[in-house]
């Protein structure tokens, strides 16, 4: 596919690109996209430390599929930008030797759905050295995941439960421009491999307020999006969105807590948050067996079962792949109003 | 099929390319040198040896894999490395673990998961190595390491440092996708790294016939590099060929896939009784063993005395039973370690591995670049 950046159904288009740094208002914070903040934070990593760099398919002179390094092989020369092959496996393999000998590696996947490609080297190899060899392995693997536009069963997967299921990888799942930029630094700082989703429906769509300079996101800290006392709402990437929209819908005193971090999970702002509001809904965009939502359900009913005044609920995608055209794409990726029917539901019980 | 069987006879590289060969120092092996590479042979052979005896002991968890027949490889090769050279060694490849300076009571306490092995229990067999002495261990899953270590490679490369990689694989792995995925990758950037790629005839069972229909190394000049057969039960041979593809992978001229022809003399594992290999195949490899051919040709061309030879032997055996008590002192790993590790606090660099060829105690020969490692880091 040749443009999957689309803006998503009923979304606003925000102009700018990733090369357009903008420019700081006088809190030291400029206004951009969640694209341009993951551009923002690679580049001043890149900038900070020459032992960042990234390498992936069509990121040096083209910038990549998405343009998120837009401009870097100006900037950083084509030797910290590397336009490698179309063989996953040896882009992560390369930076997991390179990651060894002392560089921090951020690959780029054109989709996240192509790391099934590069699955061994990353979970095979980078998630289990540390544990059996004491050597760190710092990379970052970047993951344009999530559908919304028709990009079919291979471009629009959420494959975040694969890795959380791996040992010694960290997962991490931005929802807003700030963090998608701190939670970058962080994972490029982080000794261990990290699985950086991006949401490909959030790159242009969402926009926002973001810190001027060096700021990390520490990882396996969950945020709360919106405080609520009625019903807990439990999510990260594009699922945030539903969920703020559809409490300000709704207008009911629901909380959002956007967890970040999908590995290590904040256990202690979930469990907080469960037992606060007494009503867990678990949301994401990914399929529902054995997701990250099960696994935070598992963890509100084993910890806070005394607290709950109902059963802990899932939105999530059906078990099937991702479909191709509009109608049925929309029936199995959870849509605004499915969000507000499974609010009402959960708090009339 | 395509075979250099006549380079192979006499011991001698046959470079398929010249691409990249700059000016190629002469070989300097010392007498000290060569009684190293006998002693190297014969400390992995007997080691593999007293290994497969505590397996058959019931003192091995698991199965029990060595590479007998093949210790030429690991130590000619592993010997041409300098300090700051780093490797992904593989589990026919323990005499290169010991040229870097892994002692054999590490070994052993890895194959028992004892706490005192290289991995602490965590893993097993030969999936190991020891990140203080420059080796990435291997995995499982051929040929993932080359692909690491093109990863070394490249940040050799990247940081204008004059190191290079080394990596191992059967020939089995040279089926897999992962293996012109690494190939591929390191000839399009020209990476400063070496494949030893050993064809010890069968992977596991499988015979070269239904392994490959065009001989591996034949494939190298279509990734843009050089590719040469040795006699692999040569070690001089190996040494030689590794050591004109270290000079030119560190001068800048790029990978080199050296196959080194062998025959693995023992099953898979312990658990292979070998049905598949026919006799007079056996029996014509048996002749070829890799240590008594060096053994003769220390005596014979070297100015070796057979005393100077059978000391070493007695040497080595007093040394790996030293070693073997060790290992065998060694406790099992604390339970409560099963959870540790999973994640690191920091990085740290790789330590230096030992490099006892002769030529690295010359002055100006330290393999280092101009800042090390450490400074780098620290910086």
């Amino acid at each position: 596919m040749t443009d999957t950046t689309t803006t998503p159904p009923g979304s606003r288009e925000v102009a700018g690109d990733a090369a357009t740094e903008p420019q700081p208002d006088r809190n030291g914070k400029r206004e951009m996209t969640y694209l341009q903040a993951i551009s923002d934070g690679l580049r001043e990593e890149m900038r900070r430390d020459e032992s960042v760099f990234c390498l992936g398919e069509d990121i040096g002179v083209f910038g990549g599929a998405f343009k998120v390094t837009d401009g870097f092989a100006e900037e950083f020369g084509i030797d910290r930008v590397l336009d490698t092959p179309l063989a996953e496996n040896a882009i992560v393999g390369a930076a997991i030797g390179a990651a060894v000998e002392g560089m921090k590696p951020v690959c780029e996947m054109q989709f996240a759905d192509f790391i099934s490609c590069g699955f061994d080297q990353l979970v095979n190899v980078a998630g289990k050295l540390h544990y059996r060899q004491g050597v760190a392995v710092p990379i970052v693997v970047r993951l344009p995941s999530g559908g919304g536009f028709s990009g079919g069963p291979f471009h629009s997967q959420n494959p975040e439960a694969w890795f959380v299921q791996a040992p010694g990888l960290k997962v991490v799942a931005p929802a807003t421009a700030e963090d998608a930029k701190g939670l970058l630094v962080s994972a490029i700082r982080d000794p261990n491999p990290v699985c950086y989703l991006e949401h490909k429906g959030l790159y242009r769509y969402v926009k926002g307020e973001v810190p001027e300079g060096d700021y990390e996101v520490p990882l396996g800290e969950a945020r709360v999006a919106r405080e609520g006392e009625e019903m807990s709402v439990i999510t990260y990437g594009s699922g945030v969105h539903l969920a703020l929209q559809a409490a300000d819908a709704l207008d009911e005193d629901i909380e959002v807590l956007d967890l970040r971090t999908l590995n290590p999970l904040d256990t202690e702002a979930i469990l907080a948050s469960a037992r606060k509001t007494g009503k867990v809904l678990v949301a994401h965009e990914a399929t529902r067996s054995a997701g990250v939502g099960a696994e935070v359900a598992a963890l509100v009913t084993e910890e806070a079962f005394e607290d709950l005044d109902g059963p802990v609920r899932r939105l999530t995608a059906p078990d099937v792949p991702i479909p191709f055209s509009p109608p049925l794409e929309q029936a199995v990726l959870p849509q605004l109003e499915d969000m507000k029917e499974a609010c009402r539901e959960l708090l009339a019980y | 099929m395509k075979r250099s069987d006549g380079a192979v006879a006499n011991g001698r590289v046959r470079e398929d390319t010249d691409a990249g060969v700059g000016e190629i120092s002469e070989p300097a092996l010392t007498r000290a040198d060569r009684e190293n590479l006998f002693r190297y042979m014969v400390m992995m052979r007997a080691a593999e040896e007293r290994g497969l005896t505590l397996y058959k002991q019931g003192k091995v968890p698991g199965s029990f894999y060595d590479g007998c027949g093949q210790e030429a490889i690991s130590v000619g090769s592993a010997y041409v490395l300098g300090p700051q050279d780093r490797m992904c060694i593989l589990h026919r490849d323990l005499g290169a673990h010991f040229v870097r300076g892994v002692t054999p009571d590490r070994y052993l306490a890895n194959y028992m998961g004892r706490a005192d092995g290289v991995t602490g229990g965590k893993d097993g067999n030969m999936h190991f190595g020891d990140r203080k002495l420059g080796a990435v261990g291997m995995v499982s899953m051929l040929p993932d390491m080359a692909l690491v270590a093109n990863g070394m490679a490249l940040a050799f490369k990247m940081r204008g440092e004059p190191r290079i990689a080394m990596t191992y694989f059967g020939e089995g792995s040279t089926a897999n996708g992962q293996w012109h995925e690494g190939m591929n990758f390191a000839g399009v950037h020209r990476l400063p790294i070496v494949f030893i790629l050993e064809n010890n005839q069968f992977a596991y069972s499988t015979p070269n016939e239904l392994e490959f229909a065009v001989d591996p190394v034949e494939r190298a000049h279509t990734y843009g590099f050089s590719g040469v057969t040795v006699d692999g039960n040569d070690v001089e041979a190996v040494f030689e060929a590794s050591r004109v593809a270290a000079e030119r992978a560190r001068s800048g001229g790029g990978p080199t896939l050296i196959e080194c022809r062998t025959m693995r003399m023992h099953g898979h594992g312990a658990h292979d009784d070998m049905s598949y290999v026919p006799k007079e195949m056996f029996e014509e490899w048996s002749q070829r063993d890799p240590i008594d051919r060096y053994a003769e040709r220390l005596v014979g061309e070297h100015g070796f005395d057979s005393d100077d030879v059978e000391a070493i032997r007695a040497d080595v055996r007093a040394y790996i039973d030293e070693c073997a008590s060790k290992a065998l002192e060694s406790p099992m790993p604390d339970p409560e370690l099963a959870t540790a590790g999973v994640f690191a606090e920091q990085w740290e660099a790789l330590g230096d591995g030992n490099a006892p060829w002769s030529y690295w105690a010359d002055e100006g020969h330290t393999g280092n670049g101009s800042t090390s490692v450490s400074e780098r880091s620290a910086a």
